[in-house]
Order: structure tokens, then C-alpha cells, then sequence
């Protein structure tokens, strides 16, 4: 994969799914304590994100830095909106913003 | 990386900035800070972590593997 093969991936990606966390490792089996603490918070609220394993490709691994112009992993995106990462994610989950924008976005969530 | 070199690099995007840092392996890779400055009245959570974040573009592709933030202004980190 190029480097612009990546971009184009990322951003169709992006613009695809509801709640997408590009991180390390998958959202069954996270290989990074940030990546897996944000995935916990979303099934927490009763949402399934769709996970991106940016180690599975270094093209994607730095594309998705580039992207969002954000120097690490995890990286979350609401409808297309880039949120943050992990600290942010868990200041928001911390306040009731979290709940309050997924709710928004996306709807009620389903019960757990 | 030092805390001293994080601290000063932070201060130095955010003048006057209060900094309180820790390494968080003692191997200078990963580290957690807490900012408090008035720069960031106003600005939203995203706008705040990429204020302090910026001056560490370069280094978090080589030595430094994580920074946490936590960001306040004076009057929030008052009424913590």
C-alpha cells in the first residue's frame, strides 16, 4: 500500500462507519493499554466501535497520523468528525460529553 | 527525553504555563503532565491537547512513545 493508497483508505474509512477507532491491536484483542481503554468506554456506553489495526500496515500506521495530524494512537472519529484520543475520549466519558455526542450522532444507544 | 526538556518545551508553546510532570517508566518515553494556563480559556478539548501536543510532533515518531495531558485553565484547575 502507498502512501496515498493509505490516505484514500483512511478517509473512506472516515467518512463509512459511525464510530471508528483506528488503534493497536483489534477491539477484541487491543495490544496497546490506551487503545483498549477507549473501547472498553464505548461498549461501557453500549456501543460497538469499528476497530482499525494500524499495525497491520506501516503506510497505514503513519497515513493515519498524517490524516488527522495527530501524533498518536488511538485516534476516534464520530460521523466523520476526528473527537481526539485516549485522554480526551476519557475526559469526555468523565464529564457525560461522551454519552451526550454519541447519543446525538448516532442515536439512542442499544440496551447492554 | 527529560522532565525538565518536556516541561520547557511545554512552557515554551504556552508561556506561564504551570507544568506538572511525571515520567511515568523512568526511561524517558512516557510521560504524564498536567497544564494549567490561561491560553487555553476558550479553546475546545481538541484545540487544548493540540497546543500542547505540537511542539512533540517530531519526537513522538522516534524516542517518545506517550504523553497524557491533562489541560485547566487557573479557574479550573482552582476548583479541582
Amino acid at each position: 500500500m502507498t502512501h496515498e493508497e493509505a490516505l484514500k483508505a483512511i478517509d473512506e474509512q472516515v467518512k463509512k462507519q459511525d464510530l471508528l477507532v483506528f488503534m493497536k491491536g483489534t477491539t477484541d484483542f487491543p495490544m496497546c493499554g490506551f487503545s483498549g481503554r477507549v473501547v472498553q468506554i464505548f461498549r461501557a456506553l453500549g456501543r460497538e466501535p469499528v476497530g482499525i489495526n494500524v499495525l497491520e500496515n506501516d503506510a497505514l500506521r503513519n497515513g493515519v497520523k498524517e490524516y488527522s495530524n495527530w501524533p498518536t494512537i488511538p485516534q476516534i472519529y464520530v460521523k466523520g468528525e476526528f473527537i481526539g484520543g485516549c485522554d480526551i475520549t476519557v475526559e469526555m466519558a468523565q464529564s457525560g460529553e461522551l454519552q451526550k455526542l454519541l447519543d446525538e450522532k448516532l442515536g439512542p444507544a442499544k440496551k447492554a | 527525553m527529560t522532565i525538565e526538556e518536556l516541561v520547557l518545551k511545554i512552557q515554551k508553546a504556552l508561556p506561564g504555563a504551570d507544568v506538572y510532570a511525571q515520567d511515568l517508566t523512568g526511561a524517558g518515553n512516557h510521560f504524564e503532565a498536567v497544564v494549567v494556563s490561561d491560553a487555553l480559556v476558550g479553546k475546545s478539548r481538541l484545540q487544548r491537547h493540540r497546543l500542547v501536543m505540537d511542539p512533540f510532533l517530531e519526537d513522538m515518531k522516534g524516542p517518545l512513545h506517550a504523553l497524557t495531558i491533562k489541560t485547566y485553565t487557573q479557574e479550573e484547575w482552582a476548583n479541582v
